[in-house]
């Protein structure tokens, strides 16, 4: 593991927010929003994999697509060498994609069929012009060896591969472009655990070859606690927790933190985890709960949290926590 | 287990025969369900998990697919052989089954609380007031708030999780005797899935059913199951209890699977990781099906299927390395 606090930041996310419009379902009512992301800020060092988690509808994926402009944010800053990516031209955002890429969940959606991988990286270099025509060829092979394919996959089309192997091409796409950062969103979470291990692996080992950063979504914990160097846990569009991974799992301290955690099922029948049961359902992002947003399902809320929003806390170097009783519960 | 057997299912096989050939989805298939047990069916994306349990209710597409031999002992009788009307009565009645994702199999214009009543009226003699009176308590069983409430509203003004307990509040209405469930909270986040699986611990310690959980999670199977059979290509590879199978897995794909698992106590540089694919369902090898992928095949194994047998530990596991073959063998080499 890198020691991280000494890398140089490679990408800053402040106060980022992303609301979305809903469609009014009577006439007078009042207009709404859903708050996918609501006024984050966070920070990704060189060399680092930071991974975002959190249940389903929290805000990790239109994060990732913010940081790319996928989706015009509605506020905040995403600084990437100095320059605000939010403002930037049409022609510089397009010069920029190559150094930011995305690796999605199922390859096969984002992979043209009638195209054979040959095409599909030969398309993604001459888009970002990364390498000069002459040396393509060389590259293609380079890449092919990179992500664990034989050569001849160059010829063939994405359907005569398994899931694992058009992962593989759809990494191999991302790496095409010589990207600094690539955001994984759900990257192994389609595939079996034999298949998805070998990706971890390759995953990793390109980090250290290549001197990649990357950005992790992912909802399975233990491969968060595999792959990363921190961690972030985002409730209802907030981040409510951001931390070292080690200091994250052994100190959990926001009480969402530790209740999805301690939901993790573990794979080992004579560990009985203490499990610390949620009562409901996530709260709709159209209307979130007034002050601490987890106070409908928090154990420990107090007055105080329905009424107020929590400052971020830093409750040890780099741990950072949401919660008025952060330090509190940080000591317990 | 003195326990009493309530499902038997013997040397299954189930084939699809599509334009490509003839795929034995399921070739050969035995295992035993007792009262009040968790049997968990494990096993990588496409090696028959749900097959099985389709073949069990007789609920395969045909064609393409077919039961093509064995039995399915229900108490006494042979399922693979009753008539289709006999089958109505019994699924969702003696039998019943979850899936994955609750969406699917519920009618989206149609309020939950009148679809669990149906359901119960197809098999018990109550009249629409009671039906739907039953229908609400069934929804308090499953940890509903304010059941009569939702009772009255369409499945897509719930939650996901919401959904999986009306699908389970469904299938428990008419007390079955076997219940089962084909990954039902893979598709729900963490928090809701440890409610789900709390909630039907408690049910069946409650009712006294016999459960089927087919999952890919170990991490589920380690935490609710009795016993559990590792499924690979068709076949079961492995049958042992849950703690005999973590602590001292037989065959080489469960100690692979196992130990690809990422730790989520442990730091690992590198993750052990099984090679190479599963063989193509068209294109069955003729001996050990996982022998392309195992660090310890020999020309046995490529030559030769191994029977499903017996080790000392009580372990069931099909592979030659637990056979007097594997000995004799190796003084040839
Ligand atoms: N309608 C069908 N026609 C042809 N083949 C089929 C059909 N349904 C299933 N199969 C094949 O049967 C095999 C087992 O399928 P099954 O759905 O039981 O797998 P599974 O283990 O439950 O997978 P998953 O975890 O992806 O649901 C697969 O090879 C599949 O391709
Ligand atoms: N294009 C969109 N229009 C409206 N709502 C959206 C859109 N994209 C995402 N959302 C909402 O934003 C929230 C966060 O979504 P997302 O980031 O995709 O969640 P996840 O954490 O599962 O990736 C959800 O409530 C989702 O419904
Ligand atoms: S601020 Fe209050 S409600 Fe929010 S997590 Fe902390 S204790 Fe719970
Ligand atoms: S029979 Fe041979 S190839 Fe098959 S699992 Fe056993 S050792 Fe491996
Ligand atoms: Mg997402
Ligand atoms: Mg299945």
């Amino acid at each position: 593991m890198i020691n991280v606090q000494e890398q140089k930041v490679l990408l800053e996310v402040q106060n980022l927010k992303q609301y979305f419009p809903v469609k009014r379902e009577k006439l007078l009512q009042p207009k709404l929003s859903v708050k996918a992301v609501d006024d984050i800020s966070f920070t990704l060092r060189e060399g680092e994999t930071l991974s975002i988690v959190g249940e389903s509808g929290c805000g990790k994926s239109t994060t990732g697509r913010a940081i790319l402009r996928l989706d015009e944010p509605t506020a905040g800053k995403v600084v990437y060498n100095g320059k605000n990516i939010l403002e930037l031209s049409k022609k510089d955002l397009r010069t920029l994609r190559g150094d930011l890429q995305v690796i999605f969940q199922d390859p096969f959606a984002s992979l043209n069929p009638r195209q054979t991988i040959q095409q599909i990286l030969s398309e993604a270099m001459s888009i970002q012009n990364s390498v000069q025509k002459e040396l393509r060829k060389d590259r293609m092979r380079e890449l092919m060896h990179l992500v664990g394919l034989p050569e001849e996959a160059l010829s063939r089309h994405p359907h005569e591969f398994s899931g694992g192997q058009r992962q593989r091409i759809g990494i191999a796409r991302a790496l095409a472009v010589n990207p600094k950062l690539i955001i994984c969103d759900e990257a192994v979470s389609a595939l079996d655990v034999s298949i998805q291990a070998q990706i971890l692996n390759l995953l990793k080992r390109l980090q250290r070859q290549l001197n990649l950063t990357f950005l992790f979504i992912s909802h399975d914990l233990s491969v968060v606690r595999h792959i990363s160097d921190r961690v972030m846990v985002m409730y209802l569009g907030k981040v409510v927790e951001i931390a070292p991974k080690h200091a994250l799992f052994d100190q959990p301290t926001h009480p969402y933190t530790r209740a999805l955690l301690s939901s993790i099922p573990v794979p080992n029948p004579k560990v009985q985890t203490e499990r610390i049961l949620l009562s409901g359902d996530v709260p709709s992002p159209i209307n979130p709960p007034s002050g601490c947003r987890f106070h409908t399902r928090c154990p420990f809320a107090t007055e105080l949290c329905s009424s107020k929003e929590p400052e971020t806390v830093e409750v040890q170097n780099g741990h950072y926590v949401a919660c008025h009783y952060a330090n509190d519960f940080f000591s317990a | 287990m003195s326990k009493e057997v309530i499902l038997e299912v013997k040397n299954l096989q189930t084939h699809f025969t599509t334009k490509r050939g003839t795929s034995k989805a399921v070739d050969g298939i035995d295992f035993t369900l007792h009262k009040g047990e968790t049997l968990g069916i494990v096993g990588e994306s496409g090696c028959g998990k749900s097959i099985t349990s389709l073949s069990i209710l007789r609920l395969i597409p045909s064609p393409p697919g077919k039961i093509a031999g064995g039995e399915v002992l229900f108490k006494g009788r042979n399922l693979v052989e009753l008539p289709e009307s006999e089958m109505r009565k019994l699924r969702g009645n003696e039998i019943s089954m979850i899936f994955q994702e609750p969406m699917t199999s519920l009618n989206p214009v149609l309020p939950v609380g009148e679809q669990i009543a149906e359901a119960i009226r197809l098999h018990q003699k109550l009249n629409k007031k009671e039906a739907a009176k039953k229908a609400v308590e069934m929804l308090r069983l499953v940890g509903i708030p304010s059941p009569e409430k939702r009772a009255k509203q369409e499945p897509f003004q719930l939650s996901g999780g919401m959904r999986q307990r009306v699908m389970i509040a469904m299938a428990l209405s008419c007390n079955p005797e076997v219940l089962i469930a084909d990954e039902p909270t893979t598709a729900l986040d963490v928090t809701i899935q440890a409610q789900i699986l709390r909630l039907m611990k408690e049910l069946q310690e409650r009712l006294g059913m016999g459960v089927i959980l087919i999952t890919h999670d170990l991490g589920v199977v380690a935490e609710t199951c009795d016993k559990v059979a590792v499924m690979y290509a068709g076949n079961i590879v492995e049958h042992a209890t849950t703690e005999t199978l973590f602590e001292t897995p037989l065959h080489p794909y469960t100690q692979g699977l196992l130990a690809s698992l990422p730790k989520i106590d442990e730091d690992q540089e590198e993750l052990y990781t099984i090679e190479g694919n599963v063989p193509s369902a068209f294109n069955m090898p003729s001996g050990c099906r996982f022998a392309s992928r195992c660090p310890l095949a020999t020309n046995l194994c490529r030559e030769y299927k191994p029977e499903l047998i017996e080790h000392e530990s009580g372990s069931k596991v099909r592979c030659w390395v637990y056979s007097n073959k594997w000995q004799e063998q190796e003084v040839v080499v």
